[in-house]
């Protein structure tokens, strides 16, 4: 362990600012990135199921008038 | 065994690969970067120069170089998929370049973040910086180009010819640092000679390279899902699979 105390840690020897903005960047980046990822994998699910819908809907009522 | 290797172009085979290893890879990268950024953080020693400042490269140099080495696959996807007209390697490209963009846009900001103790500025228009900051726009024409086109077989076209003519800017980044004068360092990670860097700085990055290498194709492997389904919303295994997935 290269730090004495938990407060010596954070101070990363008085560059605390720079070491903490690239990692917090670093990880809120690849936490974004991964739930933008996410989010857009299950829009297009619903995405596909909207569209199943429709058409199921529309042969239905073809079938109503003949 | 290219016929073999040619199978996996079926969007089915593509979809239910991807499933087996994205897993692994998830698993794997969280592992590496805990491990490697651990270590990095609290266990490496202090620069004899920089101090603790220098603590910066765990992430930077990774991010860099990953960002290098998307550019690289990208491309080769999308020379795979115009050349063979194999839409799953388009697909490959089209869910790289986000991933891609992202980690050249971490090598920059903590490369100012990094420069501004330093070498006393954010930011310097030297080779190496702004022909990393050009990497970063072509990840974003690619995305846009991919983006703006309804038909995604021109779509893949158009992004992939961008992709693969920005190639030349790969041996721009690598070597900008020997052929201009920079505030740069030049590399310390050697893959022929020894490393100019002591081991117990050496090891927790190049475990950090790793983790970022396994997480990039964490990341790629997922959006390829995503990008299989949207492709193929006609095909009756994906609606049967939206059905399931959907209702969660």
């Amino acid at each position: 362990m290269q730090f004495h105390n938990l407060s010596d840690f954070f101070n990363m020897g008085g560059y605390a600012f720079y070491v903490w903005l690239s990692y917090g960047v670093t990880f809120i980046s690849f936490g974004l990135l991964i739930a933008l990822s996410r989010y857009k994998k299950q829009k297009t699910f619903q995405d596909i199921n909207k569209k199943t819908l429709r058409e199921q809907l529309l042969k239905s009522r073809r079938s109503d008038i003949k | 065994m290219w016929k073999w290797l040619h199978s996996y172009a079926d969007p089915q085979r593509a979809y239910r690969l991807s499933s087996t290893l994205l897993p692994w890879f998830s698993y794997l990268a969280f592992a590496f970067i805990a491990i490697g950024t651990v270590w990095g953080l609290l266990f490496a020693p202090s620069d004899y120069q920089q101090g603790d400042s220098y603590r910066i490269i765990f992430i930077h140099v990774p991010a860099a170089s990953m960002s290098m080495t998307a550019y690289i696959a990208m491309a080769s996807a999308s020379f795979i998929g115009m050349v063979w007209q194999i839409k799953s390697a388009d697909w490959v490209a089209a869910s790289i370049a986000p991933v891609g963009a992202v980690m050249t846009f971490i090598a920059l900001i903590t490369g100012a973040a990094w420069g501004k103790p330093m070498w006393g500025t954010w930011w310097v228009w030297d080779a190496r910086l702004t022909s990393e900051l050009v990497l970063l726009f072509l990840y974003l024409g690619v995305i846009s180009l991919y983006a703006s086109f309804e038909d995604k077989v021109l779509a893949a076209r158009a992004a992939g010819i961008l992709a693969i003519v920005g190639v030349v800017n790969i041996p721009i980044i690598k070597y900008s640092v020997e052929w201009w004068s920079s505030l740069h360092q030049p590399s310390t990670i050697k893959i022929i000679e020894e490393s100019t860097m002591s081991s117990d700085m050496l090891y927790p990055l190049l475990i950090n390279i790793v983790g970022f290498g396994l997480l990039l194709g964490a990341i790629t492997l997922l959006r390829f899902r995503t990008e299989i389904l949207a492709r193929n919303s006609m095909r009756s295994w994906v609606r049967e699979l939206a059905q399931i997935e959907g209702a969660k």
